[in-house]
Formats: structure tokens, sequence, C-alpha cells
């Protein structure tokens, strides 16, 4: 399998009137060919941030990449100028967000918003555009019919519009998607419907996947790896079964454990304490103020990356301590 | 013994074009659905967007005006009553929103905030008001600190703890939940959950808990009544709907909430379709154009509900139906 894209120690702040907000400090991501890979996480972890970031369609100079790499096929894309990103975006890697109504134009026909796209990025004829247009349509299971074309988002239902936006995404052949919450305004139903829709676009397609979710359920039942963000860094990478069954980051296990899957209220497990402010982040391991496990070092040191099995690495001393059988404040720090 | 009773509640919302014109549309929000909660229980209404579940909790708390059926709070029925008694017995009926942000007044104070329901309902000298809200916040979880803020200041869940303080102020016997935990996050949810349950076994509260999520509710529920475009289809004890759903749409649902557990990969099922517009429901069973099993008769006559067990299915699939084959496999 092949190395499609790869960030690494991704570094990124904001400014705002308040100060500086530290929002993504070392996400590392890697996703293979025909991957799928989920970014997990609560509100404001940095997930659609990342994603964000990837496409380069964060405004600068608010904001601003302070360290950090972000590849394609390896090619540096933190290189590469506006012109040359706009022209990867929609060929090579397409995003689809999580309100489809508020990301398609209310005034336009459907057919013209994915034939725009079709003919900026391919530079074809209007005819050849709308060949494209209906053969993507028909990839995402929507009727490929002149009747389909000529409506507006509006006369869609929620589920029928967020196909309409995979359309637009995968009508030039991308090879990677970034999917930002592509189901959470969706009903379950619905949100079914459209997790198959994404697995049958790698079987047929081949298109490689980073689904960007808060839902934990959505990203075991469709992901091969996932990557657990909190507060700015992913804390925990690895095979969807591996980590989701034998979660090393004190926060993966805390998270899971939050889950009401089966468990009565009396029995649900909380995290004590809220999410750090990233304007001043806690030094060292940003978990720490909240971790059950938390050992000196976690105070002043931020922890890297180590593997723990088959492409499953941690960010964290207390798990990787343990993980050598020396789990002891001394040998740790 | 049932603190609330609701007997064949039908809301109906009529389309207009242009005011005070006639109407041309009916919105068939809610149709003939009858339930019931034991005091100190939780029953759950469940279902997707636009299947009536809202409706039916604000018919419930006079909020909207039934089009017919029966509603007995408190062994009193609350659609013969004059405002001013309704007032009285409505007391004891509170309400929790999903979104805690608008539903809390951003000009007030956590104080004021909380001490509104006590001064518009309650007659009580200043410094038992001032005891009690304090009590209240304690009761929620929320220092003494938060008093003089706003709701701007504070995070989700705790700006969710205010409003559960506010549907607690007057020691109502009912609350009805209404998503309480789907705008916050899992590990924001957990806490209010477990806020929730806790209340519940102090103070012997009774929850009319709505939500679309299943997990929570499988938490949280003693019973359960699962809706479909405005009908219940599928209710009973919740360890049994659960355990064994009967319904094809109880199945699909079920089915189709995707499980966090690794080893459950590869079970999530698919049900095909959309939702039909609740303007012009389909005839007979409202399930039957995306029912796998449909039949003849689903399409012309209204499955009435009967007892199956303990519980009350709507289908006239027989009881010994295999339903548990429900919709296609998502490949994994």
């Amino acid at each position: 399998m092949d190395e499609l894209l790869r960030v690494r120690g991704l570094r990124l702040q904001f400014r705002s009137m308040r100060g500086v907000v530290k929002a993504l400090d070392g996400v590392d991501l890697t996703v293979h060919d025909r991957e799928i890979v989920g970014l997990v996480g609560e509100s404001g972890c940095g997930k659609t941030i990342t994603g964000l970031a990837i496409l380069g369609l964060l405004q600068r100079p608010q904001a601003e990449i302070t360290g950090g790499e972000i590849s394609y096929r390896g090619e540096d894309l933190l290189a590469k100028s506006d012109k040359e990103m706009q022209d990867l975006r929609g060929r090579e890697i397409s995003m689809v967000f999580q309100d489809p109504l508020a990301s398609l134009n209310p005034v336009f026909t459907v057919g013209h918003q994915i034939g725009d796209v079709v003919r900026i990025h391919k530079g074809v004829s209007r005819r050849q555009s709308r060949e494209i247009t209906l053969k993507a349509l028909a990839e995402v299971g929507l009727p490929a019919s002149d009747e389909t074309l000529k409506r507006y988002p509006h006369q869609f239902s929620g589920g029928m519009r967020q196909r309409v936006c995979m359309a637009m995404a995968l009508a030039c052949g991308s090879p990677l998607l970034i999917a930002d919450e592509p189901t959470t305004a969706l009903d379950v139903t619905i949100q079914a419907q459209i997790l198959r829709l994404l697995l049958r676009l790698r079987e047929e397609l081949g298109v490689a996947q980073v689904i960007i979710t808060h839902n934990v359920g959505v990203a075991a039942q469709s992901c091969d790896r996932i990557a657990v963000m909190y507060a700015g860094s992913v804390v925990e990478e690895g095979p969807v079964v591996e980590v989701l069954s034998r979660p090393r980051h004190p926060y993966t296990i805390a998270l899971y454990e939050c889950l009401p899957h089966g468990h009565t209220a009396a029995e649900l497990q909380t995290i004590p304490g809220t999410v750090p402010d990233l304007i001043s982040p806690p030094p060292g391991c940003r978990f720490h103020p909240r971790c059950k496990h938390v050992l000196d070092v976690c105070r002043t040191t931020k922890p890297e990356p180590v593997q723990v099995g088959g492409r499953h690495w941690v960010s964290c001393f207390w798990a990787t301590g343990q993980e050598s059988g020396t789990h002891d404040r001394e040998v740790v720090s | 013994m049932n603190l609330l009773q609701v007997e064949d509640l039908t809301v109906h919302f009529h389309i207009r074009r242009g005011l005070g014109k006639k109407s041309v549309d009916t919105v068939h929000a809610v149709d003939d659905v009858s339930f019931a909660i034991t005091e100190g229980e939780t029953l759950a209404l469940v279902g997707e967007s636009g299947c009536g579940k809202s409706t039916a909790a604000r018919a419930v708390l006079q909020l909207v005006r039934p089009t017919s059926g029966a509603i007995r709070f408190l062994d009193q029925d609350l659609t013969g009553l004059n405002s001013r008694r309704r007032r009285k017995v409505m007391r004891d009926a509170q309400v929790v929103f999903q979104d805690p942000y608008s539903s809390l007044n951003p000009r007030m104070t956590v104080h004021d905030l909380v001490a509104e329901p006590l001064k518009a309902q309650a007659r009580m000298s200043a410094m038992e008001l001032e005891a009690r809200v304090l009590s209240l916040l304690e009761m929620v979880g929320l220092g003494t600190q938060h008093l003089w803020r706003r709701s701007h200041e504070f995070s989700g869940g705790q700006c969710q703890r205010i409003a559960i303080a506010r549907a607690l102020a007057l020691d109502p016997k009912l609350v009805v939940l209404d998503e309480p935990t789907s705008a916050l996050d899992v590990s924001v949810q957990a806490r209010i959950l477990v806020l929730l349950d806790d209340l519940q076994r102090r103070l012997g509260l009774t929850y009319l808990f709505i939500a679309h999520d299943l997990a929570v509710v499988e938490s949280m529920a003693h019973s359960l009544a699962v809706m479909y475009l405005g009908h219940i289809v599928e209710q009973g004890p919740a360890a049994e709907v659960f355990g064994g759903p009967r319904h094809p749409y109880t199945v699909a649902l079920l089915r189709s909430s995707p499980s966090p557990d690794p080893e459950e990969r590869g079970t999530m099922k698919v049900l095909e379709g959309d939702v039909p517009s609740a303007v012009r429901p389909p005839a007979g069973c409202r399930f039957h154009p995306r029912c796998p099993f449909r039949m003849d008769i689903c399409t012309t006559e209204y499955p009435q509900p009967h007892a199956v067990g303990g519980r009350l299915v709507s289908c006239h699939l027989p009881d010994d139906f295999d339903t548990s084959e429900t919709g296609s496999a998502v490949l994994v």
C-alpha cells in the first residue's frame, strides 16, 4: 500500500482578540491508498482544523502553521502556492462537510454546481461535463437523470443532499476524500446509508478517506484505522479494532467508558474536569489535569508517539511505561 | 400508578397559504398515540426527526393544542381545565430542551434564571428564595461562584445543568427531557446522564425522555415507545424491546445505529429509502414503503396495536415472524 497522505507533528495557531490559540499541537496522521482513517475526538479538539489545514483552506494570517509537515504523495503541501493548492483541491483531495444544505448554493441547480467543478478542474466542454456529472450522481446512488440535474438543493432530503456533496467531491476522481462529520446532521437510518456509500466508494472507486467524527460508533463501523485527538494533539493512532478493544491512552480509555452503549446511567464513567482553554493550554501532556494516571513527567514534558504494536502509536508516558513492564515513576522520568 | 396517561392523542397542523386563508394541507404530526408513564420511571419516546416525538411531548406540556385525544396528568384531564387550573397543575410538569444556549435567556444571570420560576409560581420570602436557588444549584453540581454569571460564560454541559436546576425549581413530578444531551459531547453527555439518573432516584422524578440516540435511551429508560411518522409502532418495557424488537422499524433502528464495540463490526444493517412527508402520509401502515416484509394488507389497512408479551406492536406480521433479517448489510 502506497502512502497517500502524511501529516507529522503539525502545529497550528490562531490569532484572536484574547490571545494566541494554540489549536493544534502535534497532529500525526497517515493515510494509505484505499484506506479509511477515522479522526475522532470531542468538539474543539482540532479535528476539523486538521482537515482544513490539509486542504490549505485556513485563512492567513489569522491561522499560522508553526511546525510540522503535510505531504501528499511525497509532495510537500505546505510549500505549495495558493494557485497550486486550488488546482489540487477537488482533483486530488476533496472534502465534504457536516451540513450539506450550508455547503450547497441554494440558487443554482445541482447539475450546474457539480458541472462547474468538473469544467474548472478538467477543462472539458459542457456536454462532457454533463456526462461526468451524471456518472458521479450514479456513483453516489442518486438517479442519473436530467431531472436530478435540474433540481435545487432544497428539493432534496438531507441524506440526498449529502450524496450530492459527495458527487461533487468525487466528480473529478479524487483519490482522497476528507469527510467532516458526514453523517452528524442525519438520522440514524440515513446515516447507515451514507456510511455504506462511503465504504462502497472505497470498494468500487478505491477512494481513500479521512472520516472526521465525534461518534466513536461511526469510526468503529466504517474505518480501518483511527486517530484519537484531544485538545489539538493526536494521542493515539492505530488499527480500529486494536485501538478500541485495547485502548492504551487514558483519554481513549475514558472516552470509551463514557459511551452509554450497553450500560445503565448509574454505571457510566465520567472524565473529571473540562477541556482546557487552548490560549493557555496546560504544559506537558495536555490531558494531564484530567488524567487518572498522571505522572510527574506528564506535567512538564509533552510525550512523543511511541509504537506499542503493529502500526499502533500512543503518546503517553504512563501507557508506554506500563508497556515495557517497568511502570514506575523513577524509570519513566 | 400512572402519573401521566395519554390516550389517542392526535396533533395536526394546518398549512395555510397567506394570512387568514383557509388551510390547504394538513401535517399529521401525531396520530392516535397512546402511552402511560408509571410514577418514578422513565418512558423514552424515540424515533427519527419528524416522527412527532417532540410534538407529542409539547402536547403533554400543553404547549400545543391537541387536535383530539385525552391527556390525564395527576388524575386530571388536562383538556377540560380552564387556564387558571391548568397553570396550577402544570407546575408539576417541567421541561429541559435540547439546546441550552437557546433555551436560557442570555441577559439573565444564573441566579435570576433559577429564581424566575420560583418568583412566578411559589410564594416565598426573599430569604427562602435565595436558599432555594443555592440548594438547586448544589443539586445539579454548580458552585455558588457561578451565581452571577450569564449563560454565554458556560459550557454546554454547565448550561444544561442550569436548565435542569430551573426545571426542578418548583419540585415537579414530571420532567420532559427533550433531547437533553444531543448537543453535548460524549464525555459531557455521560455526566448529564449520571446527574439525571441520580436526581430521579433522589427526588422520585418521572421522566418523559425524548431522544434519537438509542444507546442513550437504553441507559436511561424503563420503558420505550418507538415512533414513526406520527404513530407509535412498538412500545413496552425497555429491556424487552431492546432484547427482541418485534416491529421491522424497531429492528431497523436498532441495527442501523453504529456500535462502538469493535467486536460488532459488520453487524450494522441499512434500511432503504427516506421518511415520507407527514403532509400526505402513506395509507395503511405508514412504514410500508420502506418495510422489507410488506404485504398487501399493509398498504391499505392501519395495523391496530396488539399485545405481544408485555408489549404493544402495530404490525400485520404474525407474532412469530422472524424480523431479525431487516435491512441489508453494510460492507466492511
